[in-house]
C-alpha cells in the first residue's frame, strides 16, 4: 500500500518537475523575446537612419533648420521642445501626484471616498490621448489665451505651456498610483513608533513615510516622465507645430514624437524619411539616457 | 504546465495571424480578380468611396481603397501592392526614378484651397491678392489694417489686429497645392521656402488636419489659415476672394475650380492648376490623380484584371463625374476630360492598348 502511494507520488513529482522546467523555460523564452525586440528596434532605427547620418552627420543634433524642400534637417528645436514640455509637465505634476498619493495612502486608505478617488485617478490614465488633445484645443487653449493676454505675451493659446499642462494631467496617475502603493507599504511599527514619541501626523509623513518611500516615489516620477517624453497625439494638437525654436514657454514649438507622426506618411525623399527615423532614434536614446540617470539616482538614494 | 502550453499556443496563434495578414496585404496580383486595390490621397476618399460603391452595384467589381495619404499611395504602387495609387501631387523626380517604369497620371476630380480668416466685423468674403497672401505667409504683413489690405477692401472695416498665421502641421497635399501657388506668384517665396507637402514655414502655427486649422482660426480673432474648399463649404466658414492672373477677384466655388482646369493641358496632365490662365478660374487649385503603370502586364497580372482597372477609371471620369458636385468636389473640365481619355487609352498590356 505504501509502495503504491509512493510510486504515485513519484510519478506526480516527476511530472511536476517537468512542468516546472517547461514553465521556467517559457518564461526565459518570453523574457529573451523582449530583449530581442528592443535590440531589433534599435538596430532598425540605426540602419534606417544611415542615409540621413551620411548626408547630415552629427550636425543633425544641433541644426536649427528643418527644411524638407532643401533637404536640410536639424533636430535641435524638437529635442528642445520634447525636453521642455516633458520636464515642465513633470514639475507641475509633482505636487499633485504627491498630494494624491499621500492622501490616499496615509489619510484615507479605505472607504468609498478613497475607492472613488483612486478609480477616478486611474481613469485619467485610461482616457485615449486624442481626447485630451481635443479637450485641450477646445477648453484649455482659450483659457491659456486669456492668461496670456493678462500676462501681456502674444496670445497664441497653443504652445509649449499648454502642451505641458495637458501632459501634466496625463502623467499624474502614474506617479500617484505608484506613490500610493509605496506609502501603504510603510511598516506600521515605524509609524506607530514615531507617534508614540509624540510626532504629529505631518511630522510622521515628513520624517518617516517620505524618507522610507522616496525611491518608490522617484520611480513613479521616472515612469511618468517616460510617458511624457513619448506622448504624441495630444501634444501635436496643442503645441503649435512650428520648427522655429521656442523663445519662451508660451511660444509654439514642436516635439520629436509629433514631428514623426505629422510628417512620416508623406515623407517623399530618402533623406527626409531617414531624418525622421533618426529623430526616432534620438528619442529612443534620450529615453534610455534619462532612464539610466534616474536608476542611478534611485540607487544613490536607497544606499544612503 | 497548462499555463505554459496556453502561452505557447497563444504565441503561435499570434504569429499565424500576423503572417496571414501580411500574406494577404502584400500581394495585389495574387488576390482574386474581382477586387481591385487602391491606396493614397485622403482628400479624394469620400468621393472614391461613393464612386466605388456605385460601381460595385453596377458591375459587381469590388474596389478596396485605403486612404493612407498621397505619399503612402505612391509608395504602395511602387511596391506593386496596389493596382492604382491616388495622389494630390504629381510624382517627383525621386519617386519616378524609384518606380523605374512610366506611370500614368489620370485626373479624377479637382479641389481647391481657400484662405479662411477670423475678422470680427470684416465681412464674409474679403479680397486678397497673390502678393498679399505671400507676404502674410512670409511674415512681412503683420497687421490687418496694413494699407495694402485696406486698399483693395474699400468699405470693409479692417481692425488693427495682428495677423496670426496658421498652416497645416502635417505633410499634406493641401500644403503642396498652396505652397506651389505661393512659389508661382512670389519669387521670394520660391527662393526662401519653396514647394512641398511640408515646408519650413517662416511664421505661424501648425494645426493638424483641416479641422485643427479651422479650429484655430475660428478661436483666434485675427487668424488666417488655409483649408480645402470642401471643408470650408461643409463648415460654412468665411473665405477670401483671390485675384487671379487675369486680374479678376474670384470667389472659390465648384464652378470656378472647374473653370481653372479648362485650359490647354499638357498631354500627360502632370501640371499644378495653380495660378491658372482661365479668366473665371480660381487660382489655388489642383487635380487629384489616379496613378497606374502604363504597361499593365507586370508581376503576373492577368489581362482581365488590367481591363477591369481601366474600365473602372474610364467610368470614374465619365458616368462617375455626376457624383462629384453633390459631394462638393469640382468635376473635370472639358479639356481635362479629353486629356484624361487620351492618357487612359495609352495604357497597354504586353504593348497592346487595353481600351479601344
Amino acid at each position: 500500500m505504501t509502495s503504491i502511494a509512493g510510486t504515485k507520488r513519484e510519478k506526480n513529482s516527476s511530472g511536476q518537475i517537468r512542468a516546472e522546467a517547461l514553465f521556467k523555460r517559457t518564461l526565459v523564452l518570453i523574457g529573451c523575446a523582449m530583449v530581442v525586440l528592443v535590440l531589433g528596434i534599435l538596430l532598425t532605427l540605426v540602419i534606417e537612419s544611415i542615409p540621413s547620418l551620411k548626408s547630415l552627420g552629427l550636425k543633425y543634433l544641433w541644426g536649427k533648420t528643418w527644411d524638407p524642400v532643401n533637404n536640410v534637417y536639424g533636430a535641435f528645436p524638437f529635442l528642445l521642445g520634447t525636453l521642455l514640455t516633458s520636464f515642465l509637465a513633470l514639475i507641475i505634476s509633482i505636487p499633485f501626484s504627491f498630494a494624491i498619493a499621500i492622501y490616499l495612502g496615509e489619510y484615507q486608505p479605505k472607504g468609498w471616498l478613497s475607492n472613488f478617488l483612486k478609480n477616478t485617478v486611474e481613469l485619467i490614465a485610461a482616457v485615449p490621448s486624442v481626447i485630451y488633445g481635443f479637450w485641450g484645443l477646445i477648453v484649455l487653449v482659450p483659457m491659456v489665451r486669456t492668461l496670456e493676454i493678462k500676462l501681456g505675451v502674444l496670445p497664441y493659446g497653443i504652445g509649449i505651456f499648454t502642451s505641458a499642462l495637458i501632459l501634466t494631467i496625463m502623467i499624474i496617475p502614474y506617479s500617484a498610483s505608484l506613490g500610493r502603493e509605496m506609502i501603504r507599504l510603510v511598516p506600521s511599527q515605524l509609524k506607530e513608533a514615531a507617534y508614540s514619541l509624540g510626532a504629529t501626523r505631518y511630522e510622521v509623513i515628513r520624517s518617516v513615510v517620505l524618507p522610507f518611500t522616496k525611491s518608490g516615489l522617484f520611480a513613479g516620477i521616472l515612469l511618468s516622465l517616460g510617458r511624457a517624453l513619448g506622448e504624441t497625439m495630444a501634444v501635436t494638437m496643442v503645441i503649435g507645430n512650428t520648427s522655429l525654436i521656442p523663445t519662451s514657454i508660451f511660444a509654439p514649438g514642436n516635439t520629436m514624437a509629433s514631428v514623426i507622426a505629422n510628417e512620416f506618411t508623406e515623407a517623399d525623399h530618402t533623406v527626409y524619411l531617414s531624418a525622421l527615423i533618426e529623430l526616432g532614434l534620438v528619442l529612443f536614446l534620450v529615453t534610455v539616457v534619462i532612464n539610466m540617470v534616474g536608476k542611478r539616482i534611485i540607487k544613490r538614494f536607497t544606499n544612503e | 504546465m497548462k499555463k505554459a502550453l496556453i502561452i505557447k499556443h497563444n504565441i503561435l496563434m499570434a504569429l499565424m495571424i500576423v503572417s496571414a495578414t501580411a500574406g494577404i496585404q502584400f500581394h495585389a496580383s495574387a488576390q482574386n480578380d474581382k477586387t481591385i486595390l487602391g491606396a493614397g490621397s485622403t482628400f479624394i476618399y469620400p468621393l472614391f468611396s461613393k464612386l466605388f460603391s456605385e460601381y460595385n452595384q453596377k458591375t459587381g467589381v469590388e474596389v478596396n481603397y485605403q486612404s493612407i495619404g498621397s505619399g503612402g499611395g505612391i509608395l504602395q504602387l511602387t511596391n506593386k501592392t496596389v493596382d492604382f495609387g491616388a495622389s494630390d501631387g504629381p510624382l517627383n523626380g525621386e519617386q519616378a526614378t524609384k518606380m523605374g517604369v512610366p506611370a500614368l497620371h489620370i485626373p479624377m476630380a479637382s479641389g481647391a484651397v481657400v484662405i479662411t480668416y477670423n475678422l470680427p466685423g470684416g465681412g464674409s468674403n474679403i479680397n486678397l491678392t497673390p502678393d498679399i497672401i505671400a507676404d502674410i505667409y512670409l511674415g512681412k504683413i503683420k497687421q490687418w489694417n496694413d494699407p495694402r489690405i485696406v486698399g483693395i477692401n474699400k468699405g470693409v472695416n479692417m481692425p488693427a489686429f495682428p495677423i496670426l498665421v496658421v498652416h497645416r502641421a502635417e505633410a499634406s497635399g493641401t500644403t503642396n497645392i498652396f505652397t506651389n501657388y505661393l512659389s508661382k506668384v512670389s519669387p521670394e517665396w520660391m527662393s526662401k521656402v519653396g514647394t512641398a507637402s511640408a515646408v519650413n514655414w517662416p511664421v505661424g502655427l501648425g494645426g493638424k488636419g483641416n479641422e485643427s486649422v479651422a479650429g484655430l482660426v475660428k478661436q483666434t480673432p485675427g487668424a488666417v489659415g488655409y483649408v480645402e474648399l470642401i471643408y470650408a463649404l461643409q463648415n460654412k466658414m468665411d473665405y477670401a476672394k483671390v485675384k487671379n492672373k487675369k486680374g479678376k477677384f474670384i470667389l472659390p466655388s465648384l464652378a470656378s475650380v472647374t473653370a481653372a482646369g479648362n485650359i490647354t493641358l499638357p498631354a500627360d496632365s502632370k501640371i499644378f492648376l495653380t495660378d491658372t490662365d482661365a479668366a473665371d478660374g480660381y487660382p489655388i487649385c489642383g487635380f487629384t490623380w489616379a496613378l497606374i503603370y502604363q504597361e499593365q502586364n507586370y508581376g503576373g497580372r492577368s489581362l482581365d484584371r488590367a481591363t477591369k482597372l481601366l474600365n473602372l477609371l474610364w467610368w470614374n471620369i465619365h458616368e462617375g463625374q455626376q457624383f462629384t458636385t453633390p459631394l462638393n468636389y469640382a468635376p473635370l473640365s472639358k479639356q481635362a476630360l479629353q486629356v484624361a481619355e487620351r492618357i487612359l487609352k495609352s495604357a497597354t498590356y504586353s504593348g497592346k492598348p487595353i481600351l479601344k
